[in-house]
Formats: structure tokens, sequence, C-alpha cells
């Protein structure tokens, strides 16, 4: 099962590192991990997708709360949240593909952001489900390469984390 | 120290033997990587040391400039917290937190890499009156609610067992411990690590349990309705297989980590906080169990398993022999140990009477902590014998600090039990391996007495089982640092034996195994691993 972890950390070199070590050490899987500073400079805010059943997921948020550096961990898979994740993906498309892959865009409200004799690149945000969505139509014309960010997310509402 | 692994087990045994923090220091690239062990040793068993490093200079961080080593980086995971301080402003901040990390909460290392501008560097003093580390707030006063529930879980038990772990020694919690087993009347057993927290012999004490541990210890955990875990941590050399551990057994859990509850045994009533301050107020809740016939079971179980052993040959020393010598000669000693088949009797066959006493490394294993730690034990309990019990192997690993003992006049008694082997490896290659006795024989590498002679210290040998006391009692009245080689039984193993993976009340005992013969005289006389015997030279 897919859990999703908010954790706040001391914005300082080396946090990372030991957050990523701590995963792999351990034995736990990770799926996305996108962090940034939060609106505390001297904290930053990593969003952690982990696999795994509620004893491995029991076992992470406590091995977590023991680096010094970790401020907070919450699990926000339970709460409502809005998640959003970005991706860009470039496509292979000559002149006749072009329309047909600016239409898709479109019905994904994403925004092409370079156009290229032979490519087009696309912008999209949303949900892993969107994104999966409009991989899998944009692979026929060929993918050349494409990025994702991993999941954020916030809980709705006035509640923080 | 001559070698930097030696310092951090020496901080470590400092640490062990007084309960505050030790404090290690070496250069940067390769004296930092050799620290590497001691830390590791001493996050295992959660020891508190700072240890502080050399680093190149800031300015060449990352250059991979002469004798750097990414000593933070190497150590994240057997630190507790580590630093690579980049400013010197930072140092006096840093050297506050670092001390605080290392010694409260569950105590392990610290380490502190100091690039050498940062130490030449000039600053206004200052010293912080209070650490503020948001990310780190440890609990120690247990939920009120969680200690009523646990007293109420044994006052309905019959057959509760108490399980004591290091915990009971890093928060001086003994005295509550055992007033804890008299008040409910329990049996109390314990693990490596928390030998040493009731004496051993308390009649309700009933000896580690675990691999090597006594039958009775695991009979009654395996038996019991409820455990009560204090400072202990479920580890697999504890439970055995998981699945048949304490079948009926109810668990309260009490630890200062929270990350250990329910981490492998599932835990019915955790308390996360200081074992002390939480079996303090466990203890004003208590009344007596109805546990009489299970106390009664365990006796019965005690006379008929005894801890013991054979005497395989009548001249022949055999090394538990040894361990009942130095337990008489030396009543009060603080006993270190490296790790292998010695360590094991020392734990089952001295008889300890206090914490802090025995000093072992657990967790990790590491053969060549003993005689450095022990240095490190002596430093800090000057007044205290201590004892290094030893095996052949194990002591070569850290020999070199004869010269510091000598040097700086630190009296400790090194007793190696000789066996010619590496006896626990060779135990498990006879045992599991069909005695293919494949790079653990290592008879006649060294001459012992002539090693510590070299080194300025007092070596004696005892070959005959009426030379051991004296020879011992010798080294302790010498007051030189010495060591006392005591040629064992080349075969004797460690009993009773729970093999890896087993339940552990599916145990070798040595009615099974004892009369195996000094077997494979062949095998000594030809070239094994490439080194020839003495005797065939």
């Amino acid at each position: 099962m897919k859990h999703t972890l908010a954790v706040l950390v001391e914005n300082k070199s080396g946090v990372l590192s030991r957050v990523a070590s701590l995963f792999s050490r351990r034995g736990y899987n990770i799926d996305s991990l996108a962090v940034g500073v939060t609106e505390d400079p001297e904290i930053s805010r990593m969003t952690i997708v982990v696999q795994g059943d509620d004893q491995v997921l029991e076992q992470v948020t406590k091995q977590l709360n023991k680096l010094v550096d970790v401020i907070k961990v919450s699990d926000i898979g339970v709460d409502d949240t809005v998640e959003r994740e970005l991706a860009l993906i470039k496509v292979s498309a000559d002149v006749t593909a072009r329309a047909e892959i600016i239409q898709i865009a479109n019905i994904f409200r994403a925004r092409i952001v370079d156009v290229a004799p032979k490519s087009i690149t696309v912008e999209v945000t949303g949900d892993e489900g969107k994104i999966d969505a409009i991989e899998k139509l944009l692979r026929q014309f060929g993918i050349k390469e494409m990025v994702r960010t991993g999941k954020i997310a916030l809980v709705r509402g006035p509640k923080k984390v | 120290m001559r070698h930097e692994q030696a310092a951090a087990h020496a901080a470590d045994g400092y640490a062990r033997a007084t309960g505050k923090t030790g404090v290690c220091v070496s250069t940067s690239g390769p004296g930092a990587t050799n620290l590497v062990t001691g830390i590791a040793t001493a996050y295992m068993d959660s020891v508190p040391i700072v240890a502080l490093t050399g680093q190149v200079p800031t300015f060449l961080i990352g250059n991979d400039a002469f004798q750097e080593a990414d000593i933070t980086g190497i150590t994240q995971p057997i630190t507790k917290h580590n630093y690579l301080i980049q400013d010197a402003k930072e140092l006096p901040r840093i050297v506050k937190e670092a001390f605080h990390i290392a010694s409260t909460g569950r105590p392990g290392p610290v380490l502190i890499d100091l690039p050498k501008d940062v130490q030449n560097a000039e600053i206004d003093f200052y010293y912080p009156d209070k650490v503020e580390l948001r990310g780190y707030k440890p609990t120690y006063k247990g939920n009120t609610q969680q200690i009523k529930r646990a007293a109420e879980e044994i006052a309905n038990s019959c057959m509760p067992i108490i399980y004591a772990g290091g915990g009971v020694i890093s928060s001086n919690a003994s005295a509550e411990l055992v007033e804890l087993a008299e008040t409910i009347n329990a049996p109390v057993t314990t693990t490596l690590m928390g030998i040493g927290s009731i004496p051993t012999e308390h009649p309700l004490y009933v000896g580690m349990l675990g691999m090597h541990g006594s039958k009775y210890a695991n009979y009654a955990i395996q038996e019991s309705d409820l455990i009560i875990a204090v400072g202990a941590r479920f580890d697999d050399r504890v439970t055995g297989k998981l699945e048949s551990f304490a079948p009926n057994a109810r668990v309260i859990h009490i630890d200062v980590d929270p990350a250990e509850i329910s981490k492998n045994v599932k835990v019915h009533i955790p308390i996360v906080g200081d074992a002390r301050q939480i079996l303090k107020s466990l203890n004003k809740h208590i009344k007596r169990c109805n546990s009489e016939k299970w106390v009664e079971k365990i006796k019965q179980w005690k006379k008929e398993y005894p801890l013991t052993y054979k005497q395989m040959s009548p001249d022949v020393i055999m090394p538990q022999f040894v361990i009942e010598q130095i337990s008489k000669a030396c009543k009060d000693a603080i006993i270190v140990t490296e790790v292998g088949q010695h360590q094991m009797w020392a734990a089952q066959f001295f008889k300890y009477k206090e914490p802090r006493t025995f000093i072992t490394s657990g967790g990790l294993g590491t053969m060549g902590y003993g005689f450095p730690a022990a240095i490190g034990a002596k430093v800090g309990k000057p007044d205290k014998t201590v004892i290094n019990i030893a095996g052949d192997g194990s002591f070569q690993m850290n020999s070199q600090e004869l010269a510091t003992a000598v040097q700086n006049d630190i009296p400790v008694v090194s007793v190696i039990l000789n066996n010619g082997y590496l006896g626990m490896v060779r135990q498990w290659q006879e045992l599991f391996y069909d005695r293919r006795y494949s790079h653990t024989y290592i008879k006649g590498s060294v001459d012992f007495v002539k090693l510590a002679e070299a080194y300025g210290a007092l070596g004696l040998r005892a070959e005959k089982p009426s030379e051991v006391r004296p020879a011992i009692e010798e080294a302790v009245r010498s007051g030189r640092p010495a060591v006392v080689e005591v040629i064992v039984e080349c075969e004797a193993n460690v009993y009773p034996m729970v093999p890896a993976g087993a339940a552990i009340n599916e145990i070798l005992d040595i009615e099974e195994h004892a009369d195996t013969p000094c077997s494979m005289p062949d095998l000594r006389k030809v070239k094994v691993d490439g080194v020839l015997d003495l005797e065939e030279q």
C-alpha cells in the first residue's frame, strides 16, 4: 500500500542524504521524494511516497523521527489532500502529428512549453493518475524524454501538518 | 592509543564503566576511518561517546585532498548524529549539542568533523546555556495511563517474567528493577547487555536468555504469560525464531526509543520513556502476583538443567573453570570481554554483583573490543580491578595497546583463553558444517607471554588447572599491565545453544555433545590456511 508522508526537516546541507540513506539502509522503498523550502526558510518539506504495510509505515515514521534534523513526520495519505505532480514530456512530433498532440494537451489542460521542428515539450500538472493517462496517450507518438517531480501534497482546509 | 579503533573502544569502555560520555580523537582520513568499527560498536550497544575527527581545510573539502575522507557520510548510519563544522563560530554550540545528544534519550555516538582551518581559527568564546533542538526531544516520563494498565496486567499474571536489557544499565535502573521483581515475585532474565542489572546470585535471577542463555531462562520466557521487557529490544539472538517466541505471553515493553516498540515482537502495552523513571512510578502501583507455583517451577528447572560443563579430559583446563576462578579471585572486578566463546562463558560463569561490571560488545560483536575497552574502563574506574577476558583470536586484534597500557601505567589484566582456534566459529563449523574447520585454526601463531614482555608488561602462563588461580592472583597483585595466557581445552563448546533460526526452547545441550572427543588430530598436523603447526616444524 502507498503512503504519503509530509516530513518537515531542518533546511541544512546533508539532511536529504540522511533521510535517503535511512530508507535504503532499512530496506524501505521510496516511490517518490520531492523536497523544497517552506514558508519558514529554515525548514524544508519533503513529500515522500512510500510503499509498505502499516508496520513498515510505523517503522519508517519512527526511524525518521529519530533523526535529529527531522522536525515532524505526518502521514497525510489518510487526510483529504490536494495532491499535485508536474511532468515535462518531450514528444517526437513532425508537422503531421503536431496538431493532434496539441489537442491532447488541451484536453488535459497541459501547456506546450517548447516547439521544435521534430519535437514538442508538454508541461502537465495533476495527480498521478492524470499524468499516467497523458503519458499513455503521448506514447504513440514516441516520448523522447520525460521528467516527473514526484508528488507534493497539502491537507485541505486550515489544518497544517 | 596506538590505533584509532582502540581509541574509540577505550572511550566506549570508559562510558560503560562510568556512565559518563567517553571521548576519542583522531586525525582525518585513515585516522577517522579507523574509528568506524568503534563507533559502530558504540552505536549498536547505545553507548554515549563523542568522536572528534580532523578534516582537511574547508576550502579543500570535496577535492580528494591528502588524507581526506567523507567521515560524516561514512558514519551517518552508525552515529546518532554527526556534524561537519564549516564555521568556527558554530563550534561551541555544536560541542554542547553533541554531548547532549550522545548522553540523553537512547544514548549513542556522535561525531564532530573538524576541518583544519576551523581548528586553527580564533573566535570569541561563548558557551550556550541551553541546547535547542526542535527535532530532538526524548520522552522520559512514561504515560501514566499506560503505567496503570501495565500494573493491572501484572496483577492478573500468574507466570510473569522480567526481561531486562542494556537500557536498565544505561538508565541506572537496577535498584528499581530488583524492587519490581521482588515485589511482584517474578523471575528476571537478562540479555547479554543487561547482565549486572540484577546480581547473578539473586534467587529470582534466571540468567541470560537466548542463543547461549540458560535452559531455564529460555523455558521460562517461552511458557510465561506476561513479559515485562525493560530496555531490551527483542534481538534475534534473544528471540530465536520469532513465530514461536513466547506464544502465550502478553508483552509490556518499557523503552526510551519508540522505534523499538513492536519492531520485532508485537507489544500489548508500550511505555516509552526512561526505564528508571517508569519503573519508579510502576513500582507504586504493583503488588505481589499469584506466581508461587511459577517461581517454584522455575526453581525446579534450575535444579534440573543447571549451567554446567564437563571436564573433557583429566588434566586439561576447561575454559569455564578459568571464568569460575576469576570469579572467585576477583569478586568485585569489572569484567570486560572480547567476542566469541570466552565472552559467552564470561557471561555464564562469572558471578556479577552490580551494574557496569560486565562490559562487552553485544550488538556488533566486535573482536578486539575488550582490551582497549578495558583500558578505558580502568581509566574511568581506577580503584577497580579490571579484567579483560579474551580469546587468542580476539586479543590479537588490538594487542598493540599493551604499549598504551604500559606507557600510561594502566594496570589491566588480560586473561587469554588460548584454544588455538577462533572458537565460536569453529563450534559452528563443528555443529553445522560437518567439522570443516575453515580459517579458524590459529594455533601457535604467537607466544603471548613473550608478547606481553616485549611491551614491558607482565606475562604469565597457566597450563594446568592448579596454575590458573595463582597466575590470575599474581597478575592482579603485580599492579602492572599483565597478560595471563591460559592454555585451555581446544574444542570445548558453549552450551546451551539454540541454533540460529530455531525456537529458543529447541536447545542443544552439553548432554548430547559433551562426549565429543578432541578430534581431528590429523588436521592439526597439516598445513591449515598457510600456517604450519609449530610442533611439526
